[in-house]
């Protein structure tokens, strides 16, 4: 069912407005997961994931706090293997190849799927350094090569001209947009296949969000995104798919696990969702 | 081009870097043959002075006295020095914990950020660099010129050493004590002597517990504050701890290490053991106080 | 909220007089001893300087200031050149902290980033066992066990390899006469390594465990193996720190008395030969301290004045470079 622009506005959803819509005929198929299950220790943290995440899309997922989006999204790069508790039951397979078969080494995963945090993290190195970490443990020594990773990777993480001459500055002396936006162009230096997002602007004010928020449409045509955020005005902003994730609350155990209730195209998630959760809580009468 | 390669359709997730990898795994073994590095003197130290040591004691050794070196280990016994060392550490922990205590008490309940609170917590943290023998001759200096050799003289050296570690042990446990109980317990209406004594000192008295039992252990093993102050060779028991030279058994190993006599070196492998022993069992009364409050409190 | 008797134990309430009634006598006498603790510490400090100093005035004024340069150690002719001693004790803690070092980060290491807390934990207790072996046993085990077996198997043959080399052989070659000794410069600086392994491990792991979390994952998240994350991430933010860990390993090694005295061989030398004997500060100020008497005496004093001094100047770089290090972390 589409709805005038105007009509969006109303709905307080101006931004579903100005946008191009996704195509409803997804590309290639970049991680599916199937039934998917995230354990710490014998506490059943998320329960039964499954949907399939599409190449050149920016994905996001949604819910109210405890529901797990982050802790699905850190099974994607396998990042959760630093939790010793930390369990995976199910299938999660990155372009058919199963993440977490036996033999897969997590560092050539994360080497391809790429994280961006939600504090921005540079580390205690110059700028140049920073960007130049990743393309060094891979090998690269040429000074040549390198002097241009960084500047390209600079310049799509819109940060080559703010800091072009003082690239020995370290990497701390940056303010929070900028030092994010450090660490994205360093996840991007290793030019990854899939760049995760944890929650990337929650610590930024709104000009250095919408920067990031531009930035990632400019990506979006070399990289896949799959983006965790609280903000439901950037989900219908910059997604093209929309993945809502509830808690269950189990009343005997007093214990809280997330689930995946809905997942589709941004636009029937926010305008048209088929679950009355996904409802209540992009209406703003629940989260 | 590196797109090429990450954009390719086929994957393979195996190990492609494998000298990386390898030089990971290279790291960790290092580091595990540094500990095996560390281990095998201990655990050859902990051997001989096992092997050797249990052979020379029996229930005469433990319990009679100093024989001449030349005497074989069959002959007399350590009992002196156990004396020494027992009555001599007890001492020195009676005169230094209250005192470190106290010290620690003013430096995180009633200190501040005054610079007096500053000058006092980093000159106690220097304090615990100053090498032992600088104790020793402190107390000779001030205390042994004018009133003689005595076991007092050796709980005052021996307390020096005690003092710093205490009071930084014990700060750190007071720090642990949540603010919202002294909280509470100024707004019942107490005031902060009371505070101190009657609530955060009691939540935190395991932890001050066993830091001041592992600084009993560090202690009862040193050799040169008491050379200065006890100055050792006695061959019977003084059991006055205030007058009169004494012995210990640190010092009786020091004493009769260098000795080419076979019944004085056996003497001091047993001396040695005993000494192991007494630390030993300190040590794990330390602990045993620090996981029987962690279990109460879960 | 009600006047109930409980939220007032003291019956204060309602009376205006009692709210400002005088802190009772037992309270500032609690404080005052507190304070007087604390003041104590301040006050040992300056006891030790200043006792210890009045007791070597008469070396001083014997041999000067340039008794510290001069190397001459003849008590029996009045000659207390103390520079053999300085040398011994600069050399064995250098090699304490060389052998030591690397060994010890290594094991921090181990520690915060390979094992898990389970494993972790009785390793930890090892280490802290190595702590309570007294410094007289490391000293009994190594004059009796450790230096002979060392001089047979290890110098008798690196010393015969590198004879004649030009500096391992200064190093490691035949000292005068011919040999090679058991008790020795080097023997003193393996068992002091020893000795300080606990410490630098136990702060190098404090280090260590401040650097960030986040950090680490950023790493990890750019497909670090761990090696690769640890120099990346865990070195730069912690190397302040590390140094700081050296220095104090560095003075302790310096001050450890016992154990040196009895495997370093007693006899004064200044050479470059590790395997020979040699002496050092607290080691002949306890092995000549029971003989001695008028200048002798306040001589053996002045070298502890001394090794007072440069334990304390070393301990305040530590931690200065510690602070300095932990400072511009938290400022950046």
């Amino acid at each position: 069912m589409e709805q005038s622009d105007q009509e969006l506005t109303q709905l307080g959803l101006p931004e579903l407005a100005h946008r191009d819509h996704a195509p409803s005929t997804p590309g290639t198929t970049i991680f599916s997961t199937d039934n998917v299950s995230i354990y710490y220790g014998s506490f059943r943290a998320v329960t039964d994931v499954s949907l399939s995440i599409y190449e050149n899309e920016i994905t996001a997922f949604i819910g109210p706090s405890g529901c797990g989006k982050t802790t699905v999204l850190r099974t994607l790069n396998r990042l959760n293997d630093l939790i010793p508790t930390a369990r995976v039951e199910g299938d999660v397979r990155y372009r058919g190849e199963e993440l977490y078969a036996p033999g897969v080494s997590p560092a050539a995963v994360r080497r391809r799927i790429g994280m961006v945090f939600q504090k921005p993290n540079p580390f205690p190195k110059s700028i140049y350094d920073n960007v130049a970490y990743g393309p060094r443990i891979n090998g690269e020594r040429k000074k040549a090569r390198l002097d241009e990773i960084v500047e390209r990777s600079l310049r799509q993480a819109a940060l080559w001209d703010e800091v072009k001459d003082r690239l020995n500055k370290s990497g701390l002396s940056l303010s929070g947009g900028q030092a994010q936006r450090l660490c994205i162009a360093r996840t991007l230096a290793v030019e990854p296949d899939v760049v995760l997002m944890d929650e990337p602007c929650s610590a930024l004010d709104p000009i250095a969000t919408g920067r990031i928020e531009d930035l990632m449409h400019e990506i979006k045509s070399r990289y896949t995104i799959v983006i965790v955020t609280h903000n439901m005005q950037q989900a219908a902003r910059v997604s093209d798919r929309t993945a809502f994730y509830s808690v269950l609350r189990d009343e005997q155990s007093d214990t809280r696990t997330g689930v995946l209730v809905e997942y589709d195209l941004t636009e029937t998630i926010f305008q048209d969702p088929h679950d009355p959760r996904t409802q209540a809580y992009v209406t703003g009468r629940m989260g | 081009m590196a797109t090429a390669v990450t954009k390719q359709q086929q994957v393979d997730l195996r190990e492609p870097r494998s000298w990386r990898s390898a030089k990971s795994r290279i790291m960790t073994v290092l580091m595990v043959i540094a500990f095996v590095v560390v281990i095998i003197p201990l655990g050859f130290v902990l051997y001989t002075v096992v092997s050797k040591g249990a052979s020379a004691i029996t229930g005469r050794f433990l319990t009679g006295d100093i024989p001449f070196n030349v005497a074989p280990v069959t002959v007399g016994g350590i009992w002196p020095a156990i004396v020494g060392t027992l009555l001599i550490t007890a001492l020195c922990t009676v005169i230094a914990v209250p005192i470190g205590i106290l010290a620690a008490i003013y430096v995180n309940e009633y200190g501040g950020n005054r610079l007096l609170t500053r000058i006092i917590r980093f000159m106690a943290d220097v304090m615990t660099g100053v090498p032992s023998i600088i104790m020793g001759l402190f107390i000779f200096s001030i205390w042994v010129i004018h009133f003689g050799f005595s076991g007092l003289a050796g709980a005052l050296a021996l307390g020096c050493l005690m003092l710093p570690i205490v009071i930084r042990s014990t700060e750190e446990m007071l720090k642990l004590v949540p603010d919202v109980l002294r909280e509470a317990s100024y707004a019942l209406g107490a005031s902060k002597a009371r505070v101190t004594a009657t609530v955060v000192l009691p939540a935190a008295m395991s932890g001050i517990t066993s830091g001041v039992l592992l600084a009993v252990a560090r202690v009862s093993g040193e050799t040169a504050p008491l050379v200065f102050t006890i100055l050792g060779g006695t061959t019977t028991p003084n059991y006055n701890v205030f007058t009169g030279a004494n012995n210990a058994l640190s010092m009786l190993i020091f004493q009769n290490a260098e000795s080419p006599y076979t019944g004085a070196q056996g003497r001091a492998w047993g001396a040695a053991l005993t000494l192991i022993v007494i630390a030993l069992i300190t040590l794990v009364v330390a602990r045993l106080v620090t996981s029987r409050v962690a279990r109460l409190s879960q | 909220m009600g006047r109930s008797q409980r939220a007032d134990p003291a019956g204060l309430a309602g009376s205006a007089r009692a709210l400002t009634q005088q802190r009772p006598l037992g309270d500032r006498i609690f404080q005052a001893l507190a304070l007087a603790a604390g003041l104590l510490v301040l006050a040992i400090l300056v006891l030790i300087a200043v006792a210890t100093t009045s007791q070597s005035t008469s070396w001083f004024s014997h041999e000067g200031i340039t008794g510290i340069f001069t190397t001459t150690w003849d008590p029996a002719h009045n000659k207390f050149g103390v520079l053999t001693f300085l040398y011994g004790t600069v050399v064995t803690a250098v090699i304490a902290v060389i052998l030591s070092v690397p060994v010890s980060v290594a094991i921090a290491l181990l520690l915060t980033e390979v094992l898990s807390y389970r494993w972790a934990r009785p390793i930890v207790y090892v280490i802290d066992l190595l702590a309570v072996v007294p410094s007289v046993v490391w000293g009994l085990w190594g004059l009796i066990v450790f230096a002979p077996w060392a001089q047979r198997t290890i110098y008798a043959p690196v010393a015969g390899a590198v004879k004649g080399v030009p500096i391992l052989g200064n190093l490691f070659g035949p000292g005068t006469g011919g040999v090679v000794s058991g008790p020795s410069f080097f023997t003193a600086g393996v068992i002091l390594a020893f000795m300080i392994t606990p410490i630098v491990t136990s702060l190098s792991r404090e280090v260590i465990a401040t650097v960030p979390v986040i950090d680490r994952e950023g790493a990890y998240a750019l497909g670090a193996t761990r090696w690769e994350m640890i120099r990346g991430v865990v070195f730069p933010h912690s190397q302040g720190g590390i140094v700081g860990a050296v220095l104090l390993g560095l003075g302790r090694a310096m001050g450890e008395t016992i154990a040196a005295a009895l495997v370093i061989g007693s006899i004064p030398a200044i050479t470059s030969h590790l395997f020979s004997t040699g002496y050092n500060m607290p080691a002949v100020i306890v092995n000549q301290f029971g003989e001695s008497s008028g200048v002798f005496r306040s001589a053996l004093l002045g070298i502890g004045v001394l090794l007072f001094v440069l334990t304390i100047i070393v301990n305040l770089i530590a931690r200065g470079i510690v602070a300095r290090s932990m400072a511009r972390q938290r400022g950046a």
